[in-house]
């Protein structure tokens, strides 16, 4: 295969994780000029995100004055957009934990050039995800009836019900999330501060790096909490959408009622958050040209997790199909031949053609390799992971037990309009990101890179060549 | 590189975590008191067109509270009386002439009613029935205090949804004899009543807990 030839570390003849010998100084350059320096590139993507953000503002308030009537909410579908894109949220917000805790603690370094990227992504996600039930709920103002808060209507929380455990799960993840992306950053905060031209900046970055000095001290503290704070995430991971699939498990609703849900639904996180992951640092990596830290094998490997996570999506829609036959239950049986064949046939078929037949084209190296290919077949994952949520909650509830009261779901304007306005907000939280934040976790990619190495410029002798 | 920051901008977490849970605590306390029916609504007592006086009618002549309110054992609603009620003593027998009354005879006069001003007023949403409460044996004095003793009628309780659920839950310490409800000075700590001795009630109180109890 040499036409695939990565560059190779000299001393573990393993690919290296940033290419072009770089050195440090080069790499905080790199990473710093998009923030020191904004392109009109980054402008025109900022006002387009910002006027998306406004169809938000606009849905929102007309919501908020009319009532979710303006949805296309019907009697047997109660749950309907607003349910699909908050698990379509919540999935892509699977990715930067993974990435920054699990391969974190399995000491995976190729980490290091995509975990802050990631974590924001996860971060600005989970904000989009918590918009919808909060204003699924109608009321939003009393949304704090969902805590255990003592009051005067002596009301107390159900903590038999499902969506009560997703108000903790969903907040927890966003916590630990945030915690784990701001201490990261900490180091990296530090950097921008010191190379501040600015008074405003200066004490921005100064006051958010916490008086960071760099100091040993500071360095054993700050690596025994990133690794407690990954030790927290890590089982969080597998926590959240597990709790989000009892949203549906929990239920007796055929379609909804399989003990199949929870890795069902942590592995296609994973896959939709990869996904994004993939949509976003293609171009993020050609614009801010950062193709050295963000190399092609970074991307491959991403693809090769896209690969078997969109695989094991691909077991578990078989899967339900078997069990639906091999259970002997009539009415499973109907739920999921109609969700093949019924109404939403094009649905079910866009659902898998996007998540189980595109990612197979990842088999082939060439295509593993191609940013255009991958951002290409992201795109691809990303509308079938949302198609996959809105087939779990409309079939299954558009034809319930009861024939007199089926309908046929359609969406409103509205409905359109407040997906879009999510994408609005997403997208302006990470342009104020790129804008502002190292998009690359400096402090650690350093440590991962061929210079950092002690043993660098040896030639096997020991002894130090220039 | 001189320093961005001034050197008491190092006391900055120590003051935090002194001042942190002292003004944490000072807003869930002040809160917890200052929003609560019983802070806000307890004690609202509007000054009324007519200076009536529960004291004088209910409590020095020992006048039934159903003489007045005379639905509350029938409707869900304890009916304000009409002025006719007034003027069954008022027209040719008592005070005819008082300037106090005025209000009252004009009211009769014209047909139309006295703009009182209601005093227990509970949410749109919350369907509350006099009914069920007084089969129960649950005394007037019990939600609305001692109106025999207020020259000018208030709020005694919060009526609070908590402060009903309180009753809801645990109703036996504020059932009397069916035969007190109206009795204003009937005392639970002085009179031992048993509910469930009491061979005059045909069944066991049982108070919704549910939301649609009284959210229908």
């Amino acid at each position: 295969m040499a036409a695939f030839k990565d560059e190779l570390d000299p001393i573990s003849g393993r690919k290296v994780l940033v290419e072009n010998n770089l050195t440090f100084a080069q790499v905080t350059d790199a990473v710093a000029a998009p923030i020191e320096a904004p392109s009109a590139r980054w402008w025109a993507f900022f006002l387009v995100s910002v006027s998306m953000l406004g169809v938000l503002v606009v849905s929102l308030g007309w919501l908020f004055w009319e009532g979710v009537g303006i949805w296309g909410l019907n009697n047997p579908v109660a749950w309907g957009w607003a349910i699909v894109n908050f698990v379509f949220w919540v999935g892509i917000g699977h990715a930067g934990t993974l990435i920054s805790a699990v391969l974190f603690l399995f000491r995976q370094k190729w980490r290091t050039s995509i975990n802050r990227a990631s974590e924001a992504m996860t971060i600005f996600a989970v904000i989009c995800a918590l918009l919808f039930p909060t204003v699924h709920a109608g009321r939003p103002w009393v949304l704090y009836w969902t805590l255990p808060l003592p009051n005067q209507m002596g009301m107390w929380p159900n903590f038999r019900s499902p969506l009560l455990w997703d108000v903790f799960a969903v907040s927890t993840y966003f916590t630990v999330s945030l915690l784990f992306w701001y201490v990261g950053l900490i180091p990296d905060l530090a950097t921008m501060r010191d190379r501040a031209k600015s008074t405003v900046r200066r004490v921005a970055y100064g006051a958010f790096a916490l008086g960071w000095r760099g100091s040993t001290r500071h360095w054993l503290h700050y690596e025994k909490a990133y690794l407690i704070l990954a030790g927290i995430a890590t089982p969080l991971v597998l926590s959240v959408h597990t709790i989000v699939s009892f949203d549906f498990a929990v239920s007796q609703l055929p379609g909804w009622h399989t003990t199949i849900f929870p890795p069902y639904f942590v592995a296609g996180a994973i896959f939709s958050g990869f996904g994004m992951v993939l949509t976003l640092l293609v171009p993020l990596r050609k614009w801010f040209r950062l193709e050295a830290l963000i190399t092609i094998k970074h991307l491959e490997n991403m693809a090769k997790i896209i690969l078997v996570t969109g695989m094991m999506v691909g077991y578990a829609y078989g899967m339900e199909f078997f069990i639906a036959w091999y259970s002997g239950n009539p009415y499973e049986q109907y739920a999921f031949a109609n969700r093949a064949f019924g109404d939403y046939w094009w649905a079910y078929w866009t659902m898998v053609s996007c998540n189980v037949i595109s990612p197979q084209l990842f088999w082939f190296k060439a295509v593993r390799r191609s940013p255009l290919a991958l951002f290409i077949i992201s795109i691809f994952v990303n509308i079938g992971m949302w198609f996959e949520r809105f087939v779990i909650t409309v079939t299954s509830l558009h034809h319930d037990f009861l024939p007199s009261s089926w309908d046929y779901y359609s969406p409103t304007i509205w409905d359109v309009s407040t997906l879009i306005g999510s994408f609005g907000l997403f997208f302006t939280l990470f342009c104020l990101f790129v804008r502002f934040l190292p998009v690359i976790a400096l402090a650690e990619v350093k440590s991962v890179m061929p210079i950092a190495d002690p043993h660098y410029g040896d030639h096997g002798d020991g002894h130090h060549h220039e | 590189m001189p320093a961005i920051f001034p050197r008491w901008t190092n006391n900055i977490p120590l003051v935090v975590a002194l001042a942190g849970p002292v003004v944490g605590a000072g807003l869930v306390g002040g809160v917890w008191y200052f929003f609560s029916p019983k802070f806000t609504d307890v004690g609202y007592r509007p000054v009324q067109p007519v200076p009536f006086s529960h004291k004088l009618h209910a409590g020095d002549m020992g006048m039934d509270c159903r003489y007045c309110h005379n639905t509350v054992e029938r409707a869900a609603h304890a009916a304000i009386p009409a002025t006719q009620t007034c003027m069954n003593c008022h027209k040719d027998l008592v005070k005819t002439d008082s300037p106090k009354l005025k209000l009252i005879r004009d009211s009769y006069e014209s047909d139309q009613p006295v703009p009182w001003i209601r005093v227990h007023q509970l949410p749109d949403y919350a369907y509350f029935d006099h009914r069920p409460h007084l089969a129960a044996g649950v005394g007037c004095a019990s939600c609305h205090g001692r109106i025999d003793q207020m020259a000018v009628v208030q709020m005694s309780q919060p009526l609070s949804m908590g402060w009903c659920l309180d009753c809801h839950r645990d109703p036996e310490p504020n059932l009397r004899p069916l035969d007190q409800i109206t009795n204003m000075a009937w005392d639970s700590a002085l009179e031992k009543y048993d509910p469930k001795a009491d061979s005059a009630r045909v069944r066991a109180v049982n108070p919704p807990e549910h939301c649609s109890g009284c959210h229908r």
